[in-house]
């Protein structure tokens, strides 16, 4: 039984701004940045248990999640419309 | 003596290697010829498989849809078995150019294409890649022209990516096989474009 | 390390070694990917690889990291003693492989 979705694909998100110990599959490049959901990927057991021998359920939706270049760089050099496009951990987002 | 040539020491990892694997065969955690068949098949697995899918997709507009809704039923249904792969395709268009990377490690579709290259795994390109695509590129090669925007997918969790890069002019009427010839893995990374006809 | 400054990529590739290619294999049969038992998760794997610290980068390879990475995770999970590696590891050494 997987947590439920709490975003859409649309969805304006902003990954949170933490820094904690044990393994993360956040980059620390887009912690604190705004983006929108392009999909949800599904339900999927918790990395960051996982890695410590622990279950990771219940499974967790997972989303990919689309970001201006220009906005999480300072120095980006290229088109306005330029993105990078990230799976992220629903505990990881907030509405923004 | 004949000997001399072949006489290399171990170095601390191989020894690693060896004493790992000769442990957890005693102890019936694996054997060795598990060991060497995965060894075998994973040298089995290589972009000829991703090159494969790519030219049914240009040349069968269903298996295309299908494809970007659902990479690995795709795959699967040209009978390419990709255990554990759950595939995202990534369509290059006259709009956009993708590109794939993981800057946590090295994640990549190998059950489908096989081992990555090691430039793939290699520190300057997971930093840079997702920072500056248009300059690691053009390092490549590769130049995107202005009017075509870049998107970076940074496989950081559960899924694994595959380019599908658009069709090269002047191959019309081309059969699958000639078409898969001009699919190169790094044009299926994104790093580069399919071979000119 | 998304987004560090890092100098030019160089398109190199090697044609993996044969050790190399075993300690894949390793990983592919100890978290089961292929149907095998499962015995550890690619999580505590790279868990174990961020352990190594950044340094690992400079004076590690691939598949160096890779194979201390999943001793590490075996240490961690019991199936493996240290002195059961430290002993097996002298006999490797010893009879020259």
């Amino acid at each position: 039984m997987a947590l439920e979705a709490r975003f859409r694909p649309g969805d304006r998100v902003r990954v949170m701004k933490a820094y904690p110990l044990g393994h993360v599959r956040t980059p620390y490049y887009i912690r604190g940045h705004t983006g929108v959901v392009e999909r949800l990927c599904g339900a999927f057991a918790n990395p960051e248990e996982l890695a410590q021998m622990r279950s990771g359920l219940p499974a967790r939706p997972l989303y990919r999640v689309r970001f201006l270049q220009t906005e999480v760089w300072p120095d980006y050099r290229g088109r306005p419309d330029d993105a990078v496009e990230i799976e992220i951990f629903q505990h990881w987002l907030e509405k923004a | 003596m004949s000997e001399l040539g072949k006489y290399r020491p171990l170095t601390y990892f191989q020894l690693m290697e060896i004493s790992l694997r000769e442990l957890l065969v005693e102890k019936g955690v694996v054997s060795e010829p598990q060991i060497e068949a995965t060894v075998e098949d994973m040298r089995s697995r290589g972009p000829e498989r991703g090159a494969r899918v790519v030219a049914r997709a240009w040349t069968d507009p269903g298996y295309k849809r299908r494809l970007l809704a659902d990479g690995t039923a795709a795959c699967e249904e040209l009978g390419l078995d990709v255990p554990a792969l759950r595939l995202i395709v990534m369509q290059n268009t006259p709009e956009v150019h993708n590109v794939i990377v993981c800057t946590l490690c090295s994640c990549y579709p190998r059950m489908l294409l096989g081992l990555p290259p090691d430039w793939y795994k290699s520190r300057n390109y997971r930093s840079r890649v997702v920072r500056e695509p248009r300059a690691v590129l053009a390092e490549f090669g590769t130049v995107i022209p202005d009017r075509v925007a870049i998107r970076v997918h940074d496989s950081t969790a559960d899924m694994r990516y595959m380019v599908l890069p658009m069709r090269p002019a002047g191959t019309e009427g081309w059969n699958e096989e000639r078409l898969a010839a001009l699919v190169t893995r790094d044009s299926m990374i994104g790093v580069a474009l399919p071979k000119a006809p | 390390m998304g987004g560090l400054p890092a100098g030019p990529v160089e398109p190199s590739e090697h044609d993996y070694a044969d050790w190399e290619r075993r300690v894949d294999a390793l990983m592919v049969l100890l978290s089961g990917i292929k149907g095998a038992h499962k015995l550890l998760t690619v999580d505590e794997l790279r868990k174990n690889i961020e352990a190594l610290g950044p340094e690992a980068y400079d004076r590690m390879s691939y598949y160096e990291r890779w194979v201390a990475s999943i001793t590490q995770t075996m240490l961690q999970r019991g199936v493996i003693t240290t002195e059961e590696l430290a002993r097996k590891m002298r006999e490797v050494e010893e009879r020259g492989a």
